[in-house]
């Protein structure tokens, strides 16, 4: 029996990490349900509304865009293009030469997770350190983050604390706040020597320019007031029309990702320094990255486009609680990730078209999503791709007998009767694979053919 | 320095894929009101409310210099910085035996327990201070001690968040600060004091 991918390592993960993400994101999940329905009367309606606004702003990204750049122009920021991952690892690599600068100091963002950023200055002489605590550590054991928001909810304190020996952070200790103060102490001391503060942004506010930025360690800001050059990697679907939808899209966001009613700091930030400030960035770089963006935006899952990267969906989705987020094999996991990972492959698509099959359809990402994306809808039509596309799915069970006996009347009626034969026949005997492997773990219940059709019958009468 | 065709690039790979679209999504309208905890702000005098929806965030919210100065010492947080503007006001409630500089040296930013710089504001509803650029003597000072204090002005509290989101005005850098510095990252254990101050308050004043 041959497994998909997906399958397999979701099959051969260890017990604790498996325990570590399910705990990690059950705990997530209800706290946030408490925090949004005990203090909105109509949560829904504000998740709603937000899914609408960022439908409008992906629909005419054609004029939000050029709006947005001209904004960011004449607040003293530069603006560059980066259609893929190169082009703008490229963009951040130009801006550093030509300032001389080999240190930078970075704050969580996905955007550069996709263009493996790090890797690529390192690989270019640049030493280029990632300050939020969980990315430190995955950064320090050549790890990938497998959470959007929770980058190590794979991890355990021991690891952790074996990491920090190793690196020459201080004798092996695992207590968590130990861990955080030698972090804390280390870091602070880069951030001082760095010369460029790279970061992404949540949000850019078409009307003003404005990005916002949040982070709850502070380390964006510690970026930000310790450098002279802002860089920001942003995607092109983060716009939002105006200010004023800020105050719905920050509660929304804080409640969803980390269910706080705010994140701890939140920066609203249009250019470089004020002139009366001694501390912070003289010079600002907005980089906007497509990197598959538009081939998702022309594509019939578009929708995916409104993400606010929270991670709700992860939180809440039972697949990914049971298989982790590096089952995903993709910068983004989870239900989000299942759609989003095999639509930024392009061409590569077949590469990834497992993972929309990675999914019961249970519909629960869809109903804590705070920008209401029908991430079921889309699953289903990358699923048909995949299809229409042949390609190849392993372990999937053949359905040609079914079809078969579903478009002939007089054979379903047949087979109803003799179904009954299945509770006698151990299911190991019956030679189709997908149905032995499921079987392996499950009992099937008694059979109960034809009932429906006996009761329909009966209530026409 | 940016390649000019990468930007024609994307506008036109946008343009091409919105091109089929028959209609666009409207932009809707609505109030931002339904974004306010409104049973929570309405009628309420605006500091002591603050007060205590910092409390939540594990923040603090004093009125006092002298009770500040008693929470410095309390705490043994002996040698920190002030904004020279701020200074004249607060220094005659501080002793001797509290060192305060009015100059930042970040060279030796781990010299300064505290640092006490002015803010642009408080929103009630959050529990949060408004930092502005052009009036933070130092992004540096008010991040990198473990205490960290914003003098507020009394008529500064804002109710909720879409009245601060209006008044963001011209400031370039605008950072909003909810309680301290925190991560969750180590197995879900909440810890303060990461990068940033392990106590943030707000001194209410005027």
């Amino acid at each position: 029996m041959r497994f998909q991918q997906f399958d397999q390592f979701a099959a051969e993960l260890k017990a604790d990490t498996r325990a570590a993400v399910y705990d990690g994101s059950k705990k997530g999940h209800e706290k946030r349900t408490k925090l949004l329905f005990d203090e909105y009367p109509d949560p829904n309606r504000l998740r709603h509304l937000a899914g609408e606004i960022k439908q409008h702003v992906i629909e005419n990204l054609d004029t939000y865009l050029p709006a947005v750049e001209a904004k960011m122009k004449a607040n003293g920021v530069q603006v560059h293009w980066a259609g893929t991952a190169e082009a703008a690892n490229e963009a951040v690599l130009r801006i550093m030469r030509a300032r001389g600068a080999t240190k930078l100091v970075k704050a969580k963002t996905m955007v550069s997770e996709e263009t493996e950023l790090a890797a690529f200055l390192e690989k270019h002489g640049i030493e280029a350190l990632e300050t939020d605590l969980g990315e430190f550590i995955v950064q320090i054991d050549g790890d990938h983050p497998s959470h959007i928001v929770k980058p190590i909810i794979h991890k355990n304190r021991r690891e952790i604390a074996q990491s920090f020996e190793r690196e020459g952070l201080g004798a092996y200790n695992d207590d968590p706040a130990t861990i955080t103060q030698r972090a804390r102490k280390f870091l602070r001391h880069k951030y001082l020597v760095a010369d460029v503060g790279l970061t992404g942004a949540n949000f850019v506010s078409a009307e003003s320019g404005r990005m916002v930025l949040v982070t709850n360690e502070g380390n964006s800001r510690f970026c930000l007031a310790a450098t002279k050059c802002h860089i920001a990697m942003i995607g092109i679907e983060k716009i939002v029309p105006r200010d004023y939808d800020l105050a719905l899209f920050l509660n929304l966001l804080a409640r969803s990702a980390t269910a706080q009613e705010l994140t701890v700091y939140t920066e609203f930030i249009s250019g470089p320094k004020s002139p009366v400030q001694p501390d912070g960035p003289e010079v600002m770089h907005v980089i906007f990255v497509d990197n598959g963006r538009t081939e998702v935006l022309a594509s019939t899952c578009r929708e995916i486009l409104r993400c606010i990267r929270c991670g709700a969906c992860l939180n809440v989705c039972p697949v990914y609680r049971q298989a982790s987020g590096h089952a995903y094999r993709s910068v983004y996991p989870g239900p989000v990730g299942a759609v989003l990972s095999p639509l930024l492959m392009g061409d590569k698509f077949p590469q990834k078209a497992d993972l929309p099959k990675a999914s019961s359809l249970c519909g629960a990402c869809n109903e804590v999503c705070p920008v209401n994306i029908p991430i079921p809808d889309l699953l289903l039509r990358l699923r048909n791709r995949a299809k229409e596309e042949n390609v190849p799915s392993p372990g999937t069970p053949p359905m040609g007998a079914w079809a078969l006996l579903a478009s002939q009347p007089l054979a379903w009626r047949a087979s109803l009767l003799g179904g009954k034969l299945i509770d006698y026949v151990p299911t190991k005997l019956i030679p189709v694979p997908a149905l032995q492997a499921w079987a392996a773990k499950r009992a099937l219940p008694a059979w109960r053919g034809g009932e429906f059709r006996k009761w329909l019958k009966a209530r026409r009468k | 320095m940016t390649a000019p065709d990468d930007r024609e690039s994307i506008l036109s790979r946008v343009r091409g894929a919105l091109a089929p679209l028959h209609e666009r999504a409207p932009l809707p309208d609505y109030s931002t009101e339904i974004a306010v905890m409104r049973s929570l702000v309405a009628g309420r005098d605006l500091v002591e409310l603050l007060g205590e929806r910092m409390k939540r965030v594990n923040g603090l919210a004093l009125t006092e210099v002298a009770a500040l100065v008693a929470h410095l010492r309390a705490g043994g947080w002996l040698h920190g910085y002030c904004d020279p503007v701020l200074w004249p006001r607060l220094a005659p409630h501080f002793g001797a035996e509290l060192k305060v500089e009015t100059e930042f040296d970040r060279t030796r930013v781990d010299d300064y327990a505290f640092g006490i710089t002015r803010a642009a504001g408080a929103i009630a509803e959050s529990g949060t201070l408004i930092l502005h650029d052009a009036t933070t003597s130092r992004r540096l000072a008010a991040l990198t001690p473990w205490v960290h204090v914003a003098v507020v002005e009394r008529a500064q509290i804002f109710s909720d968040l879409p009245q601060a989101v209006a008044a963001l005005g011209r400031d370039p850098n605008v950072i909003w600060c909810t309680g301290p510095s925190k991560t969750a990252d180590v197995e879900g254990i909440l810890i303060e004091g990461v990068h940033g101050p392990g106590q943030q308050i707000a001194l209410v004043l005027g």
